[in-house]
């Protein structure tokens, strides 16, 4: 016998861990495996074997191309044995084993046909199933008499192997399957609970494409022929599928209601629960419909199986999410289910309570899930965190209490994970609460006194600079962040000496102390903060005494960088060290066309600490930077949208062009970010000239052009447009770029004096209405969509046309109306047939719109969309789907 | 993007959503069956679906469900929980843990019905001796339920009583002479049979 290769633990009895397979060995079952070829079988010894070869698949044990078939070849001599438990596992064997050996299936065709007419009944169901997982499609015509036989079999096992295995041929051989019809019908009548379910699902799958039928099959069915609880919750799903098609809006004679809702008295418990979940399920079902399954869903609650809780505290949550009314009556219930067993039921309940609750049991819900708290999972906790958070937002006035509670969690023991969420949290409900900010400060504060995570004690330090100065007290946070700068390792040390740096900038009256600080640090074990340190000594000015800082060395210290980093590392790389220093003015602002770093900052969701207060202003600041310093637009204004940048020319020509629209009140501005690709040349004096004939509203008051163009370095010329004051008007404008050429010697790299005028063609560039449509989101979309009203809603609906994908058809409603998804909505789950997407912005002239899409599909490929705006001006809605039919 | 505007009529959104759901997913299915000792370790599985492609794929979820699960106690009522996407129902005997998975949107209830027609097969396979010696020992009796119980893909189909009727079947043609474990299979899966076939009919 071969050596154990199973791991023998030393301090376990070996009496307990005794095991028939102890010491199994792959090579050795092998060889055991040639009894199967022995003259005189042996059923049990075989059956052994088998089991043991079954035991080492299912251990995740492989075997060879050449072994596989080996096996295969053996167990098919078995079929001549006479003894049926044997003959089982033989089925078995050949099941699990001959998907790798299906060039020799040809070897137990002929065995399993003759099994399939035996008059053993046990045969014939196992040689259908096994017969039909290993056929083609020329042997099942062969064998197609057999099996419509088959499923009309009297023996209901007959029956149901031919039906489960004509449900798994209709994948790869539909026409064939489609012709038994008839007999699948005569089964659907079935005495037999097994074979009606089976003829059902397999009867629903050849019509599936035929919705007429399949309302025919489900009318008649739903009249009470269905005995088999499973073929009951089949018809079940049918029928709410075949709701969800005939969408009409008149709730009075919606149809199969009153079927669905005769389950709700059905006698097993998963009919009863399968009808409550379809009404609830229903698209636009009213409190009236709701209201019997949430009844029925309610007893649940309080049975003692965990699973009916379980499944109806599931549902309930869902249904919270769009009818919370409807759930109130069951909070009782769900009350006594926090201090369930089963954490993940408790958790539900109080996911569902958050949900449901209002402003009044906040207090008592929040004393009941301290006690909660400490005996739950992390990945429980965090679910729990970010329903607290949304509570917040919805009640603000509530904060102290929520706000106290997050702080007490932050102080238990917990992963990073839920730790940062914690934080996250915190940091949201300052932001959007101004009233919670200064004790929310304080609660980080405290956290960071004791915090092992490196990554969160930075950003709060960073977080704590931006918001700390600003508060009514700011000195009170010096002596958390000095801590720091003693207590922790080099990284958050670091990020200590900028936030008390940060702290000295912005309040004057700490200048001295901090300065105090600051010297102390100049004496750290690590360059880093030394360095900082340093630098901040140096340019906040001073001397430490109260005066104030200068602006220029407060932007220069802590505003946002607007060059691109890419663009800096390219130029330092490129810089050679000489007397002349490097000047980061020489440095191309202009981001090269990725759309990738244009996309980062609205897509980004704002939970993260550093994202919202450093990650939006970079571009949008650094345009508006750009166009209020050049004087020819200095006037205009308040810059009220930049468009991501459109390009003007195909990859890989000469001069790649884009353009970025700026839009203002009463003008347009057009910022050409040009690059030259040619090493050759030198273009001087680059304007473009844009023709606005097709743009009839829009008259050209300005244009800066572009002294010099080198090879691969940026510049931007710009051509300034006046319209009607706040009106979102369109158009079309064709661009010539129009320069002076001068060749330039590539190996000297001068360029000759004389040039050539050149012009060079671009594409037409428009201006349409999303231009005017400024992504903002909202944190709380419901509240808002409900804070609006109907009052100026507009709902129609559209046809996309075939699109690629359900994502795609999403993605470009999304970029054409340019509005900023909420919620994560702009994420479409992978195979999802329909989705639901929330967008908010603001239209120019400050009109506050929120949008609800709702996509579904058509067809194969067919994308329909649903389109409800909601504005605070009628005019707007209607704009908005002008856009959407125009685009 | 060509967008036509649509008229209004029942042809709409509502009716799209009719094919939202995945047909394959109209029908109850479960995406494996897996019977682990007390220490985690595996003694019969069963998958019915490809969402854990490989062996590590199919190990991690095994650790996954062990020690997810390892604290609670399941042995009067079937427990139940969710993680990953999947519900899990369980239930312990002895040193014996019997899981049942499947997708996020399946009936919880459907679910526990298949567990407790495994337990209650196995159970009676083992003569209501529920130890892992005593299944490794029965191994190819339990594998057989298990392959039995659904076949293949994910359909619930054998579904509920499939091991139990061939062996009805068997009863006639066995010989008196049968040895004495082809008996107890034959008692033990006719009265699973009857106790599933009284679940269903109720």
């Amino acid at each position: 016998m071969a050596q154990p290769l199973v791991k023998k633990d030393d301090d376990r009895d070996d009496e307990a861990d005794y095991s028939p397979f102890l010491g199994i060995e792959k090579g050795a079952v092998l060889q055991e495996a040639r009894v199967f070829n022995d003259p005189q079988l042996d059923p049990r010894r075989c059956s052994q074997v088998i089991t043991k070869l079954l035991y080492l698949l299912n251990q995740g044990e492989t075997f060879t191309k050449v072994e596989a078939t080996e096996v295969f070849f053996a167990v098919t001599k078995l079929f001549q044995s006479k003894d049926i438990g044997l003959r089982r596992m033989v089925y078995v064997m050949i099941k699990e084993i001959s998907p790798s050996a299906d060039e020799v299936v040809i070897i137990v065709t002929s065995s399993l046909m003759k099994d399939m007419t035996s008059k053993t009944d046990m045969y014939r169901a196992n040689a259908i199933r096994v017969l039909c997982r290993i056929t083609d499609g020329t042997l099942l015509t062969q064998i197609e008499r057999y099996l419509k036989q088959a499923i009309v079999d009297k023996n209901p096992v007959v029956a149901s192997a031919a039906l489960v295995s004509g449900i798994h041929l209709l994948q790869t051989n539909p026409e064939i399957v489609k012709r038994w019809s008839n007999e699948v019908q005569e089964a659907v009548q079935s005495r037999a609970a097994l074979v009606q379910f089976h003829a059902l699902a397999l009867l629903h799958q050849i019509r599936q494409n035929d919705r007429l039928a399949v309302n025919k099959l489900v009318s008649s069915l739903t009249k009470g022929s269905v005995r088999s609880p499973l073929a009951q919750c089949l018809l079940i799903r049918y029928s709410n599928q075949v709701i969800r098609e005939s969408a009409n809006t008149q709730a009075g004679d919606r149809p199969f209601y009153d079927f669905l809702e005769g389950c709700l008295r059905h006698k097993a418990e998963m009919v009863i629960f399968e009808a409550a979940r379809a009404i609830t399920e229903i698209n636009g079902v009213t409190s009236r419909e709701l209201t019997p399954a949430i009844t029925v869903l309610q007893l649940f609650l309080s049975s003692s199986k965990p699973v009916l809780r379980f499944a109806a505290v599931r549902t309930l949550n869902k249904v919270a999410m769009t009818h919370p009314m409807a759930v109130t009556n069951c909070n009782i219930d769900m009350e006594s289910l926090i201090s369930d067993q089963n954490r993940s039921i408790a958790t539900l309940a109080i996911t569902t309570l958050l949900k449901t609750g209002n402003e009044s049991s906040v207090d008592r819900l929040m004393k009941q899930i301290t006690n909660f708290m400490s005996d739950i999972a992390d990945e429980f906790k965090i679910v729990v965190v970010e329903a607290i958070r949304l509570l917040c937002l919805k009640f603000p006035l509530k904060h102290r209490a929520l706000m106290n509670f997050l702080s007490n969690i932050l102080r238990e023991e917990g992963g990073f994970e839920y730790k940062k969420a914690i934080v996250d949290s915190i940091v949201i409900l300052i932001r959007d609460i101004p009233e919670a900010k200064e004790t929310g400060l304080l609660h980080l504060c405290e956290f960071i006194e004791d915090c092992e995570f490196t990554y969160l004690c930075t950003q709060i330090l960073h977080f704590l600079g931006i918001e700390g100065p600003k508060t009514s007290d700011p000195s009170k946070y010096i002596r958390y962040i000095y801590n720091r700068v003693h207590l922790e390792n080099a990284t958050v040390r670091a990020a200590a000496v900028s936030t008390l740096a940060k702290f000295g900038a912005m309040v004057d009256t700490l200048k001295p102390r901090i300065f105090v600080l600051l010297r102390r640090c100049l004496f750290d074990n690590d360059d880093e903060v030394r360095d900082r340190a340093t630098l901040y000594l140096n340019t906040l000015g001073g001397d430490g005494a109260v005066v104030q800082t200068g602006d220029d060395v407060k932007e220069f210290l802590f505003g946002s960088l607007d060059i691109p980093l890419v663009n800096l590392e390219n130029s330092l790389k490129n810089y050679e060290p000489s007397e002349e220093s490097f000047d980061i003015n020489s440095v191309p602002r202009e981001v090269k066309t990725q759309p990738l770093a244009e996309k980062k900052a609205p897509g980004k969701k704002p939970t993260d600490l550093g994202a919202p207060l450093a990650g939006p202003p970079s571009t949008a600041d650094a345009y508006e930077k750009l166009l209020s310093s050049t004087p020819e637009f200095a006037s205009f204004g308040k810059l009220f949208k930049s468009s991501a940048p459109v390009e003007l020319t195909e990859a890989e020509t000469e001069y790649a062009v884009n353009v970025v629209k700026h839009i203002f009140d009463a003008h347009a501005v057009f910022q050409y970010n040009c690059t030259n690709t040619i090493p050759e040349q030198l273009l001087e004096n680059a304007t473009v000239i844009v023709d606005a004939s097709e743009a009839e509203e829009f008259a050209e008051v300005a244009s800066k052009p572009l002294r010099s163009l080198p090879y691969d370095s940026p510049g931007q010329t710009f051509v300034a447009f006046e319209k009607p004051e706040g009106i979102p008007a369109v158009g079309k404008f064709s661009n010539m770029l129009r320069f002076i050429v001068k060749e330039v010697d590539p190996s000297t790299g001068e360029a000759e004096d004389d040039g050539v005028e050149d012009e060079y063609q671009l594409e037409d560039l428009e201006i349409v209405a999303a231009d005017y449509m400024l992504k903002v989101g909202v944190s709380n979309f419901r509240n808002a969509w409900e804070s609006m009203g109907a009052d100026c809603e507009r709902v129609d609906e559209y046809g996309l046309g075939p699109r690629e994908s359900l994502a795609e058809a999403v993605n470009a409603v999304i970029n054409l109306l340019g509005m900023q998804p909420c919620e994560g909505t702009e994420v479409v789950p992978k195979n999802s047939r329909s989705h639901t997407c929330l967008l908010s912005g603001v239209y120019i002239c400050n009109v506050k719109v929120l949008v609800r899409l709702q996509f579904g599909l058509d067809g194969p490929k067919d994308v329909a969309m649903k389109l409800a705006v909601r504005s605070e001006d009628e005019a707007v809605s209607d704009a908005i789907h002008e856009i959407v039919a125009s685009g | 993007m060509s967008f036509v505007k649509r008229a209004k009529s029942n042809s709409s959104i509502a009716e799209l959503d009719s094919n939202l759901k995945n047909l394959k997913e109209l029908c109850p299915s479960i995406k494996n069956i897996l019977l682990l000792d007390s220490e985690g370790k595996l003694i019969a599985v069963k998958y019915y679906s490809n969402d854990w492609p490989t062996n590590s794929a199919k190990e991690t979820f095994e650790r996954a469900v062990f020690t997810k699960t390892q604290k609670t106690n399941a042995r009067t009522e079937a427990e139940i929980t969710m993680f990953d996407n999947y519900v899990v129902v369980y239930k312990f005997v002895q040193n014996l843990h019997f899981f049942v998975t499947g997708g996020e949107n399946e009936n919880e209830i459907i679910l526990a019905t298949v567990l407790q027609g495994f337990f209650d097969a196995v159970g009676l396979l083992l003569r209501g001796n529920e130890d892992k010696k005593e299944a490794l020992e029965n191994l190819d009796l339990i594998l057989l339920c298990l392959h039995e119980i659904v076949d293949g893909g994910s359909w619930l189909e054998m579904s509920l009583n499939s091991p139990h009727p061939p062996n009805a079947v068997d009863n006639h043609n066995m010989d008196a002479g049968a040895p004495l474990s082809e008996q107890t299979i034959t008692q033990a899966l006719a009265t699973a049979r009857e106790h599933l076939t009284r679940s269903l009919l109720q």
